[in-house]
């Protein structure tokens, strides 16, 4: 089978500051976030032919191109959130239908809509992946909001194997570690304790409120190019050793009560099998991984579905914290996570091109291999990028 | 649970897909989706089987309406909770005899009561005029 292998490279990043609110439209954040990208790229704008974005965007890309004045764009599209518009950008420059892409998402979720909140708007608008089915048979009964429809698996996941909070409570805990660290961290504060996780209100039972990432307000923008073309350019290439989705198995967004077991994440299983078949690499190779902490249970489920241990270890793995922090088994959430940074699809991909450039505020040393998954409790996404 | 007068409570969109499901709940009848070629009871209701892939084997049987607790959550703050309903106030995922699961609400204990694997049975409860909803009790048998 061909493989997109080493094809392509993320040349420049950019993020705007993250805040709970960021005083100024999502359209003006994408335009600033996006020249920086190019910039730290020294792409010039004209140059790059290709954009992808998240479809619960608000700003259409047209609008987006016509302030920047990209003119000659051979390659667009819309995709699911998580990571999934990098994955749609690197398979486009390895067809080789563009060049250099530009990958961007810009929200407003801190300080205006809370995503899967407005349910009212939401279906009107057909947000959060036209999954209507989903909110006729939830909503009349008050299951709203992401936190609800996942906190019905968590729970069985916690309950089915005996996982407990003075287990789950460290990845809350080691992420605002990270994230002390981080400037640009938006809930930047002293470190958790394991006492303030389990003081923590219980708000959607099971999950407390400290086990919830925040919304923030801000715009980040990832520059990739054709692997040829990178090297020359501005800054060390970051290549893409894999991208990989995972859909299937009796699938929804956070509310996949129809399958068999509903305390697992089936989708990343999938998606780390292809991740690790097209790089070549295993779970042995990987010590650091930005991992998809929107409600901190997830992170000992992806642990275990992403090969770091066995079923049901995942608690157990994160209890006391040493194994995720910088120089663990795997550091994880090395710019503090969606939990310290605030809650916004393609940050974490940026923390992993800081790693391997080790330009991160937690830098490992000599980081060859970085891995990144979004989209835990439904479709996942996933990339291993390296030196 | 109790609800917030004066806020209204969304309901489904009718289709073909799932019209004879919510037209049962409003005559008091409780009915699940089923292919009567692989004897093998489908939610959420879909157009396929997703077995042997027929569109036509698809048929809507009544249900005694008997499961048990799988799952829950429980909301706590009106800042996460949908409006239309005082918190606290739990959410129920029930796996029916038959085999799949639903979402809904308990009618007659309190959130702290509500437990996994806790036997229960339908009811329905007419909220309005226009609106019927099933939710569940606990069953005594
Ligand atoms: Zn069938």
């Amino acid at each position: 089978m061909n493989s997109i292998k080493d094809t392509v490279a993320i040349v420049g990043v950019a993020t705007t500051e993250f805040s709970e609110d960021s005083g100024r439209t999502e359209y003006s954040m994408a335009c600033e976030v996006i020249k920086a990208a190019a910039d730290d790229a020294g792409v010039p704008l004209e140059d790059i032919d290709g954009m992808v974005k998240d479809v619960v965007d608000g700003i259409d890309a047209m609008y987006v191109q016509k302030a920047l004045g990209m003119e000659t764009l051979t390659y667009s599209s819309d995709s699911h959130w998580g990571t999934s518009p990098l994955i749609n950008a690197v398979t486009a420059l390895a067809a080789g239908i563009c060049s250099h892409v530009v990958y961007y998402r810009s929200a407003n979720n801190g300080s205006g809509k809370r995503a899967g909140s407005d349910f009212r708007a939401a279906k009107e608008t057909k947000d959060e992946s036209l999954d209507l089915i989903r909110y006729d048979l939830h909503h009349p009964f008050g299951l709203m909001g992401p936190a609800g429809s996942a906190g019905i698996g968590i729970r069985r996941y916690l309950r089915d194997y005996g996982v407990g909070a003075e287990q789950v409570g460290w990845v809350p805990v080691v992420c605002s570690e990270h994230g002390s660290n981080n400037p640009h961290a938006a809930f930047r504060n002293a470190p958790l304790t394991i006492e303030d996780y389990l003081a923590s209100e219980l708000v959607v039972d099971p999950l407390r409120r400290l086990d919830i990432a925040p919304e923030v307000d801000g715009a980040i923008a990832i520059v990739l190019s054709r692997a040829e073309l990178a090297a020359d350019l501005a800054k060390q290439p970051v290549y893409v050793g894999a991208v990989a989705m995972g859909s299937g198995t009796n699938g929804e967004h956070y509310s996949s009560y129809s399958r068999d077991d509903i305390a697992g994440l089936p989708e990343m299983e999938l998606m780390a099998a292809e991740l690790y078949r097209v790089a070549g690499v295993g779970p042995d190779d990987i010590h650091v991984a930005q991992l998809d902490d929107r409600y901190a249970p997830y992170v000992p489920m992806q642990i275990e579905a992403l090969g770091f241990c066995g079923k049901g270890e995942g608690g157990a793995f994160c209890e006391g914290g040493d194994n995720l922090r910088v120089g663990g088994r795997l550091a994880i959430n090395t710019g503090g996570g969606f939990l310290s940074e605030g809650f916004s699809h393609g940050v974490n991909v940026i923390e992993a091109v800081h790693q391997i450039r080790g330009t991160s505020t937690n830098q490992l040393d000599g980081v060859e291999l970085a891995m990144v998954a979004t989209g835990a409790g439904g479709p996942a996404d996933g990339v291993i990028l390296h030196s | 649970m109790e609800y917030v007068p004066g806020i209204p409570i969304l309901k489904a969109s009718r289709d073909d897909d799932n019209r004879p499901f919510w037209e049962a709940v409003d005559e008091h009848r409780f009915v699940l989706q089923r292919c009567s070629h692989c004897d093998r009871y489908l939610q959420p209701p879909r157009p396929m089987c997703p077995q042997c892939r027929s569109m036509d084997t698809l048929e809507w049987v009544e249900s005694p309406g008997r499961g048990e607790i799988y799952s829950y959550v429980t909301y706590t703050t009106d800042r996460m909770a949908y409006p239309a309903m005082k918190v606290p106030y739990s959410v129920v995922l029930v796996e029916m005899e038959e085999g799949v699961r639903l979402v809904s609400n308990m009618i007659d204990i309190e959130p702290d009561e509500v437990r996994i694997g806790l036997p229960v049975e339908v009811v329905f409860d007419d909220i309005s005029d226009d609106l019927t909803l099933f939710k569940f009790k606990v069953r005594e048998d």
